[in-house]
């Protein structure tokens, strides 16, 4: 009972990890690296290199090839609302309630207390005045802060998010980034996966995929040259003197 | 109405009502879920079961039971044939099944007739199709209401759905196996071809007019008892074939519902340009 006085233990820890889809060959491998409480970690690659994969092993919809994963607490998944549903019929507040079904006994309604939470979390996303509206009928932006609802409902501490400021008006883009910093000093580790550089430059650190991590660390020392060239090969383009960088995606549809 | 007194008739409005309501709730599902196609091809492909067992003398129910679910697990083999395709596979199964039956039915050792097969014996309904009947509904709406919200998640957002609590997976079994269960219950009285239409048709109509899941569930419930009723008092009266007749007032409404939803649309998305350019 006596340990020593250390550093608090990591809320997200990854060693080694490999994850496939079936029996294929690895799309992710060896990655390593540990998230403290209030650390936002931007996850960079090009389409294909592996930020889904990581966020699916992280999920555990992936179980590990190798390697292990452990997280103190739940974790939270905000999609990018490029893929949702625009024709289901469903309110701003459904799914924020969405954020509470994993705690809703199946024969009960969800608790008061959800809805009110359900509520807030709309308001302070500023969506307050959205709330009845059908989902689909919202702006993109507007429909990523009700996804950020969600997550804020469900209280993960860790929140994986897919690309949350692609396809997103300004307002919602401050909007968001100013939920993701309320969040980062409330302590909990967010993941954001984005082809923006320059954005991930804002974030305390930076991860690197392609296949497998090229890099780990804060981003004044991890986004140099080499890594981003090893990150994105041929895709990326250096302006200036190699401190501005801007990756050039490829969309193969 | 005269009609109505025969008791024939009545039984047969119970069940047609029954069964209207139930495939109309679960057929909303299946449409949002994008099963339709999974709902067409289990109807078709369990022929061979259904024969089998006219043939063998044993009840239709449990031919019904075992053609559903040997096709279901054909289809499913079928579905992972990623060489040739899963569409061509689930086509090319549920073909074979289909030709397999009609084969099978023609023979003249068949009592019932390929055709009472295809089409179904709504007039026929007995004591035990309405019981099963009325078992197949509860059982739909119970579970119906026990797994709305899974449901709805795993339609809305399939890939967070784990994340939140329900696994994607199981809800599709779940929902393929309220599929099965509605098709055993449905084929003698709808028939083969027909039970289909009512899984299909009354859901798609209500989708195009109600606002909100609840409302498009209920709405789909009350379509296809209202289609079932009215194809098969028309039926009646002008002496045609009934389940044919409940198919195309299904459709009829179908139609109908698409011309509401279109109207209730806001007027700016059918202004022409230059009426938007006036600003009027």
């Amino acid at each position: 009972m006596s340990a020593p006085a250390r550093e608090p233990a990591a809320r997200l820890e990854v060693a080694g990890l490999a994850a496939a889809y079936g029996a294929s060959a690895p799309a992710l491998r060896e990655v390593t690296f540990a998230a403290h409480a209030g650390q936002a970690i931007a996850v960079l690659g090009s389409n294909g290199g592996g930020k889904t994969t990581l966020f699916r092993a992280l999920l555990g919809e992936l179980p590990p090839v190798t390697g292990t994963v452990a997280i103190a607490g739940t974790t939270a998944y905000v999609p990018q609302t490029e893929r949702s549903r625009l024709d289901f019929p469903v309110s701003a507040l459904d799914v924020a309630l969405m954020g509470a079904y994993a705690r809703t006994r199946w024969y009960r309604r969800v608790a008061a207390a959800d809805r009110a939470l359900a509520r807030a979390a709309l308001e302070r996303v500023g969506l307050g005045e959205q709330v009845a509206e059908r989902f689909g009928a919202l702006s993109g932006g507007q429909r990523q802060r009700v996804l950020v609802a969600r997550a804020l409902v469900q209280d993960a501490a860790v929140l994986l998010l897919d690309e949350p400021f692609a396809g997103v008006d300004a307002m919602s883009e401050d909007a968001i980034m100013r939920i993701l910093d309320e969040l980062r000093a409330e302590g909990r580790v967010l993941l954001i996966a984005t082809h923006d550089i320059e954005q991930a430059r804002r974030w305390d650190r930076v991860l690197c995929l392609r296949g497998e991590q090229i890099a780990y660390g804060p981003p004044a020392q991890t986004l140099t040259t080499a890594v981003l060239e090893a990150t994105y090969g041929a895709e990326i383009v250096l302006l200036d003197d190699g401190t501005r960088a801007v990756a050039v995606q490829h969309h193969a549809h | 109405m005269e009609i109505l007194h025969s008791g024939l008739l009545q039984r047969a409005l119970v069940e047609i009502v029954i069964l209207g309501a139930a495939c109309g709730a679960l057929g909303v599902w299946l449409l949002h879920l994008r099963q339709a196609y999974a709902a067409e091809s289990l109807a078709h492909a369990m022929l061979p079961g259904l024969v089998l067992a006219a043939l063998a003398g044993i009840p239709l129910l449990l031919g019904a039971a075992a053609g559903v679910l040997v096709t279901a697990v054909l289809i499913a083999f079928a579905a992972r044939a990623t060489r040739v395709g899963s569409e061509i596979a689930v086509a090319v199964t549920v073909t074979t099944a289909f030709g397999l039956g009609a084969v099978l039915a023609l023979s003249p050792d068949v009592p019932v007739g390929l055709e009472g097969l295809l089409f179904g014996d709504l007039l026929g309904t007995g004591t035990s199709d309405l019981v099963a009947a009325g078992a197949l509904a509860v059982v739909i709406a119970l579970a119906l209401a026990a797994g709305h919200r899974r449901l709805a998640l795993v339609v809305f957002d399939p890939v967070a759905a784990p994340s939140l609590g329900t696994s994607p997976a199981r809800v599709e079994l779940a929902v393929l196996a309220l599929l099965a269960l509605a098709i055993v219950a449905a084929v003698l009285s709808l028939g083969n071809l027909l039970v289909f239409a009512l899984l299909v048709a009354p859901a798609a109509a209500a989708m195009r007019i109600a606002r909100s899941l609840r409302a498009q569930l209920w709405l789909a419930a009350a379509i296809g008892a209202g289609a079932g009723v009215a194809g098969l008092v028309v039926s009646a009266e002008l002496d045609i074939a009934t389940g044919g007749s409940i198919a195309l007032a299904a459709v009829a409404l179908y139609v109908l519902a698409a011309m509401v939803g279109r109207a209730q649309r806001p007027a700016r998305t059918s202004r022409s340009p230059i009426e938007a350019l006036r600003g009027s």
